[in-house]
């Protein structure tokens, strides 16, 4: 059921969560704030009109002190009811979400598994927001894991409440526990058939002690409500009718806009400055310089003026009118073609040893087929539709902000450490985030916001505009990729060596930081399922000269599409089927273990024994999503089908692409068909939605997307120089399997990302016979595909 | 200088400066947020208002070349064809983040209200101008048929 008034949770962003941390007590408290009345409810049941039921007089049980949380430690973080849950005397139940609501439909998701256990009717469920704060354990929205770090504790959460109302029922009818049942927001009577509503029993519930989590039992899968169900969205309701609260969106009483005029080069400085003609830009009403940011770039701002006015429009009036003489700084002769040249030629000489298996070299000295390829692909912006924006006031000596971060906590950190207060005295609060894909876990503009607001004195919002965005970002990395198979007489793969260099995302943080992280080795890297004798990975390094970040899947992305690109280039040279010789590379169904071959591999911080990977699980995302592209039919000519898979984030997708190449170079998307097992699933709505969009986002990304310096500063501005995929050239076609799994749950929005670009180039190959080894594949400025006359290897 | 508009069938008395784009009044002098900002270049849809029922992108459009035009945004849209997109939005669960979903509102509701049955081509036609990077596109074009067929 749709819950239509949700006018209720938009208005509560802007207050924030007025939620306290823990004791129990708080609960029943909060639940009956204007409910001590003697009024009675009239729930009426089918089949017993004459029942009324009484009202619980929560005061007239003398209790003992219900004591500590026994909830506070359990797998995932605190399951304590109270931090999770209220329930007011209409019924009303509220659940707190402390991860960000950014389009995975994380607000849905966790109040379908707590309302599953509490079994909450509904249509009486509100969310409300988190504010960035300890109690709530990880609230960082990255990494595809808020399921996954929260489905047990969650759970654990809704139950325990579900047993203390069930033990108010039983203290109020004097019946053992096991007497009452509870069901659907009520909680009934075995004996006599009597019910009581949860709005009724909460304040006495509250009163209880917590049960230990071996006294709680959570509902067996069969008995689920919600959870694997396709319940509608939370969110969708208000944002068809413009009701929604983005970062952007926020409004404060007194407050002004800001735009900041950043240096065109990271590190660079401004040298000299005119603001005459600004100031006299009507609405424009202070100039604020901000400091001058400084290596490490960490979450600070950049630096830059910042120009504040009575509206966004008379700010970016006013900073197109600054004169400014900016200092380029140390990252002025960062240009991207030359710099294209030094990873390819890092990528040519042998690197660090990240993992090994057999011995690559001599099996490529026997190999009676060697095969080699080289990988390129540029920075990409995550770009999400809403800009970084946030608000910023100070009351005397407290900050308070609302933005849309990833990363409240963080946020709050990195704002105590850039204004030099205490973060007891900083509250942030995430307003719903307009996508994020990476770009909303650095909280540089909410730094910007707070240092602007101090100087003001009064409620100020920055916004990006596009071209900020596109031009000061947290790029995906740049890279190369090197790669040499060995093929024995039979086609088979005897040896495997993979080099990747890349600036890693450790050189935001030290700039002296050049080699890529055990983290980024982790994704599509080291990990690599397949079953050849022999396997080396590589690294070699390269120096960050613009700030490098997190997008998408990040390193998964360039190392699927190598990898995969390569294992098909590994199958044309052996005369063999893309999909079998795929499935042949990955081998018989096993478990691997990259640690016992030298790698240092983290596995998204899920235990191996728990998330192993798993090459069962890979082999069948390729087979069924083989099946549902009826893999091997004949296509016309100029269309071609192209197959990748790959493991991230603890899931398995596969993904057929199809295209089309007309004569000239055009190119469309006929279908796609796309295999994922991502362990338990809470809502398929949602894993479909993240499937079709994660596709298209690497769709997009691969044959669009490049962002590039010259002189150190980025070339692109807006949508025209940085493309985004547009409805016309996304797949006629998309066909999404789910593969049923008791599995515990893993990653959702990263996951269908990596596939998409391989099997796009896969699909290009089939059909044309031309490899396209660097991306993008078209560019910002193309409409076709520029196909080589002659295949490089 | 201050003038007035029709917004959602109410006038309006505004008083920004001279030029500034009809997105900024709506958003910061009227606090009416749900038209979005995307791009301020007429790339992204994401600002999409009708103005005498016709799409148009707000952020290029001067707030001051309006005098006498019927702007309607999100918060006012309606009639059967803004009714029928926002139940297939609904029912569909077309939006992931939304942020994009005002403008791909506004752009479809014009769309089925010049042209009821629109085969794919003219929904890709008329939706191309609005960009969502959530790429929810898939789920547009079946909502606007589904919305089409019920209309």
């Amino acid at each position: 059921m749709v819950i239509r008034d949700l006018g209720i949770i938009s208005a509560r962003y802007t207050g924030g969560d007025s939620q306290q941390p823990s004791p129990i007590v708080n609960l029943s408290r909060r639940a009956f704030v204007g409910g001590s009345g003697l009024f009675v409810l009239g729930v009426t049941l089918a089949g017993c009109s004459s029942y009324v039921e009484p009202e619980i007089d929560a005061d007239a049980f003398k209790l003992g002190d219900p004591g500590q949380s026994p909830l506070t430690e359990v797998k995932g973080g605190d399951a304590t009811p109270a931090l999770w849950i209220a329930i007011e005397r209409d019924g009303t139940v509220k659940i707190t979400c402390h991860r960000s609501e950014m389009g995975q439909q994380v607000w849905t998701s966790m109040a379908q598994i707590v309302a599953d256990e509490l079994e909450a009717e509904w249509d009486k469920v509100r969310i409300v927001q988190a504010e960035g704060h300890e109690r709530y354990g990880d609230q960082n929205t990255d990494g595809s894991r808020s399921v996954r770090f929260n489905f047990h504790r969650l759970r654990v959460a809704g139950a325990a409440m579900r047993h203390m109302l069930v033990a108010a029922a039983a203290l109020y009818w004097k019946l053992p526990a096991d007497q009452c049942e509870a069901k659907a927001g009520l909680v009934s009577n075995s004996a006599n058939g009597e019910t009581l509503s949860y709005g009724n029993l909460a304040e006495l519930a509250g009163r209880l002690a917590i049960p230990a989590e071996a006294e709680i039992k959570l509902k067996a899968p069969e008995q689920w409500r919600y959870i694997r169900e396709e319940i509608p969205s939370l969110t969708v309701p208000c944002i068809v009718t413009g009701d929604s609260t983005y970062g952007i969106d926020v409004k404060r009483p007194g407050m002004v806009h800001a735009v900041v005029a950043r240096p065109p080069q990271l590190f660079g400085r401004v040298g000299s400055i005119d603001d005459s003609k600004a100031r006299a830009v009507p609405g424009v009403l202070q100039i604020v310089r901000l400091p001058d940011a400084r290596p490490p770039a960490l979450f600070q701002p950049l630096g830059g003026v910042a120009v504040v006015a009575r509206d966004t429009w008379a700010a970016i009036e006013g900073r197109r009118a600054l004169e400014i003489a900016w200092q380029a700084g140390p990252n002025a002769g960062y240009d991207s073609e030359s710099y294209a040249e030094q990873l390819r030629a890092t990528a040519r000489r042998g690197g660090k040893v990240r993992r090994s298996r057999g011995d690559v070299d001599a099996a490529l000295g026997s190999a009676s087929k060697r095969i080699t390829a080289e990988y390129y692909a540029p920075h990409l912006s995550q770009s999400p539709m809403e800009p970084p924006s946030a608000t910023a006031e100070w009351d005397g000596d407290r900050l308070e902000c609302w933005a849309c971060v990833q990363d409240p906590q963080g946020t709050r950190e990195t704002l105590a450490e850039a204004l030099g207060i205490d973060k007891a005295n900083i509250k942030v609060t995430p307003t719903w985030l307009g996508g994020a894909f990476g770009r909303k876990s650095k909280p540089d503009f909410v730094v910007e916001a707070a240092l602007i607001a101090r100087e003001m004195g009064k409620p100020v919002k920055v916004t990006w505009t596009r071209e900020d965005d596109v031009r000061h970002g947290y790029y995906h990395s740049v890279s190369a990729q090197y790669c040499e198979a060995g093929l024995d007489e039979s086609g088979k793969c005897t040896a495997w060596l993979h080099r990747t260099v890349f600036p890693p995302i450790s050189s935001t943080f030290d700039d002296a930081v050049t080699e890529p992280s055990d983290g980024e080795m982790s994704m599509g890297a080291t990990d690599m399922p397949f079953a050849t004798p022999n396997l080396r990975i590589e690294s070699g390094n390269a120096r960050g000269h613009v700030r490098i970040g997190w997008l998408r899947s990040v390193a998964n992305v360039y190392h699927a599409f190598a990898v995969q690109s390569f294992a098909a280039e590994l199958a044309h040279a052996a005369g063999r089927d893309q999909k079998d010789y795929l499935l042949e590379l990955i081998g018989p169904p096993r478990k691997i273990d990259p640690t016992a071959e030298g790698a240092t591999y983290g596995n998204y911080g899920g235990d191996l024994g728990e998330y192993p990977v798993d090459t069962g699980r890979l082999r069948q995302v390729v087979e069924k999503a083989a099946d549902m592209a009826k893999w091997g039919r004949k296509l016309p000519r100029g269309r071609g089908l192209g197959i990748a898979a790959h493991r991230s984030f603890l899931s398995y997708v596969a993904t057929v692409v199809e295209v089309a190449v007309g004569a000239d170079g055009t190119l469309t998307i006929p279908g796609v068909w796309l295999a994922v097992d991502a362990g338990t699933v809470i809502n398929p709505r949602h894993v479909r939605a993240q499937m079709e969009g994660g596709t298209i986002y690497g769709l997009s990304n691969a044959l669009y997307g490049a962002i590039t310096a010259k002189d150190g500063a980025v070339v692109q501005d807006n949508f025209p120089s940085w493309r985004l995929m547009r409805m016309g050239e996304a797949p006629r076609d998309f066909q999404v399997a789910i593969i049923g799994s008791d599995a515990p749950p893993g990653g959702v929005g990263e996951p269908p990302t990596p596939p998409a670009a391989p099997a796009l180039a896969n699909a290009i190959f089939a059909a044309t016979g031309q490899r396209l080894r660097t991306l993008p594949l078209i560019g910002a400025d193309g409409s076709k595909l520029i196909l080589p006359t002659r295949q490089n290897a | 200088m201050a003038i007035s508009l029709k917004i959602n069938g109410k006038s309006r008395t505004v008083d920004a400066a001279a030029g500034t784009p009809l997105l900024w009044v709506l958003r910061d002098h009227l606090g009416l947020t749900g038209t979005k900002f995307g791009c301020g270049a007429a790339q992204c849809g994401a600002c999409t208002v009708h103005v005498d029922g016709d799409p148009v992108r707000a952020c290029v459009t001067p707030h001051d070349s309006l005098d006498g035009a019927e702007i309607t945004t999100i918060e006012g849209v309606s009639g059967p064809a803004a009714d029928a997109i926002r139940k297939a939005w609904v029912d569909n669960d077309v939006p992931q983040c939304g942020y994009c979903q005002s403008g791909q509102i506004m752009s479809a509701t014009a769309l089925l209200r010049d042209n009821p049955a629109p085969d794919d081509a003219a929904i890709d036609e008329a939706m191309s101008g609005n960009l969502c990077r959530c790429a929810t596109y898939m789920s547009i074009r079946r909502a606007i048929r589904e919305a089409a067929a019920k209309l």
